[in-house]
């Protein structure tokens, strides 16, 4: 079964645009991550509740378009890998 | 402590203690016409680095709320640099009511320019020089970004003129502005210059933060503009106290990140650098 991850509710982050960059400010660990789309997708997806990479694809087509289901959702799966190294994703 | 100064430089108040009498005496002389500080913020101690150090081969350890330990003392004819790493220390490691970035500030009609960049970039050069030319010096060590509002404090410290910078300004300005040439400091030759009495009248004034240079000293004349999250990381590594701020300091960067421009300068030398200056000023970050 394909891992399920989690992310801490959006009030426990800061964001700010920076071009086409995104700050965050994770709130629990007072560490701040400058991150490129699809990251601040993937965290907004994962408001609706702990997914896996397939869910999370599906969760980010209904408000964008995407192209290449196989290749998106494996590139979605690797974001969420490093996300999880970062602290910025859980495996639920 | 046998002796003792206190000053209030913008709106941090300093207490300066010494076992010798003329480090206090230099820094009375230096900063006449500053304000005192009555209940001081920090405590800077210039004190024998061994009892027996206080008359023997005079050496000075720096002390006060924030130390360093492992910072090898200095002779005693180096006590003024001492004095200024000590309160740059307490600012450096005890500052919490801004977001201090390591940058120089001017400010022209009641907005500031901030220079930050690596040791050896030309901060305090152009700051001085800047100084003496029309713009009020803020600080050439520290800019203090208020963690409300954005606007910088000013800070205007002795500036550090280091090398050859020396010779540039000393011409400049007279000898009663300048402190003793202290040759073989682990930073070179330094020589420490009072800044002009406007700007040390109007240190209590904020101003609007409107341009950051980031200028590269040795380098063919070149001017590159800068993306935000560039500026961002870049300023986050120039802040000594970012990571202690927490969220106050993410809201104070990315607010300052999303309303000034930047932009990188290289420069072979001063003439360039302050014309770069001018133009990017009077461009306001076009170029």
């Amino acid at each position: 079964m394909a891992a399920l991850y989690r992310a801490d509710p959006p009030a426990l982050r800061v964001t700010a645009a920076a071009d086409a960059m995104t700050l965050i400010y994770h709130r629990p660990s007072g560490i701040t991550h400058v991150v490129a789309s699809p990251v601040p997708e993937i965290l907004d997806a994962l408001d609706e509740g702990p997914a896996d990479a397939r869910s999370i694809l599906a969760r980010l087509a209904v408000a964008h378009d995407l192209s290449g289901e196989e290749e998106a959702g494996a590139a979605i799966a690797a974001r969420l890998d490093e996300m999880a190294a970062a602290g910025l994703v859980a495996r639920a | 402590m046998r002796h003792e100064h206190r000053l209030r430089i913008g709106p941090v108040g300093f207490r300066i203690g010494s076992a010798w009498k003329a480090p206090v005496a230099l820094l009375a002389r230096l900063y006449a016409g500053y304000p005192g500080a009555g209940v001081p913020d920090f405590t800077v101690r210039l004190e024998p680095s061994r009892p027996w150090r206080r008359h023997l081969r005079p050496s000075v350890a720096i002390g006060g709320d924030f130390i360093l330990p492992d910072a090898a003392p200095l002779p005693l004819a180096h006590a003024l640099l001492a004095a200024e790493m000590g309160m740059n220390l307490q600012m450096a490691l005890g500052a919490r009511r801004w977001l201090l970035l390591h940058a120089a500030a001017v400010a022209r009609d009641g907005r500031a320019l901030l220079i930050t960049g690596h040791s050896g970039a030309g901060k305090s050069t152009l700051a001085a020089l800047l100084g003496e030319r029309g713009w009020r010096l803020m600080g050439d060590e520290f800019a203090l970004v208020d963690l409300a509002d954005g606007r910088i404090h000013g800070f205007p410290r002795l500036i550090s003129l280091k090398n050859g910078a020396i010779d540039a300004l000393a011409g400049e300005v007279g000898e009663a502005r300048l402190g003793p040439l202290l040759a073989g400091t682990p930073k070179g030759a330094i020589r420490h210059l009072r800044p002009r009495d406007e700007a040390i009248a109007a240190m209590g004034e904020t101003a609007r933060p409107a341009l950051i240079l980031f200028p590269r000293y040795g380098f063919a004349r070149a001017v590159r503009p800068m993306g935000e999250a560039e500026i961002f990381v870049r300023l986050t590594q120039a802040s000594t106290n970012y990571v202690a701020l927490g969220e106050a300091g993410f809201r104070a960067l990315a607010g300052l990140v999303r309303r000034v421009p930047a932009l990188a300068i290289d420069y072979p030398d001063t003439a360039a650098a302050l014309d770069l200056v001018a133009r990017a000023w009077d461009g306001r970050g076009a170029g």
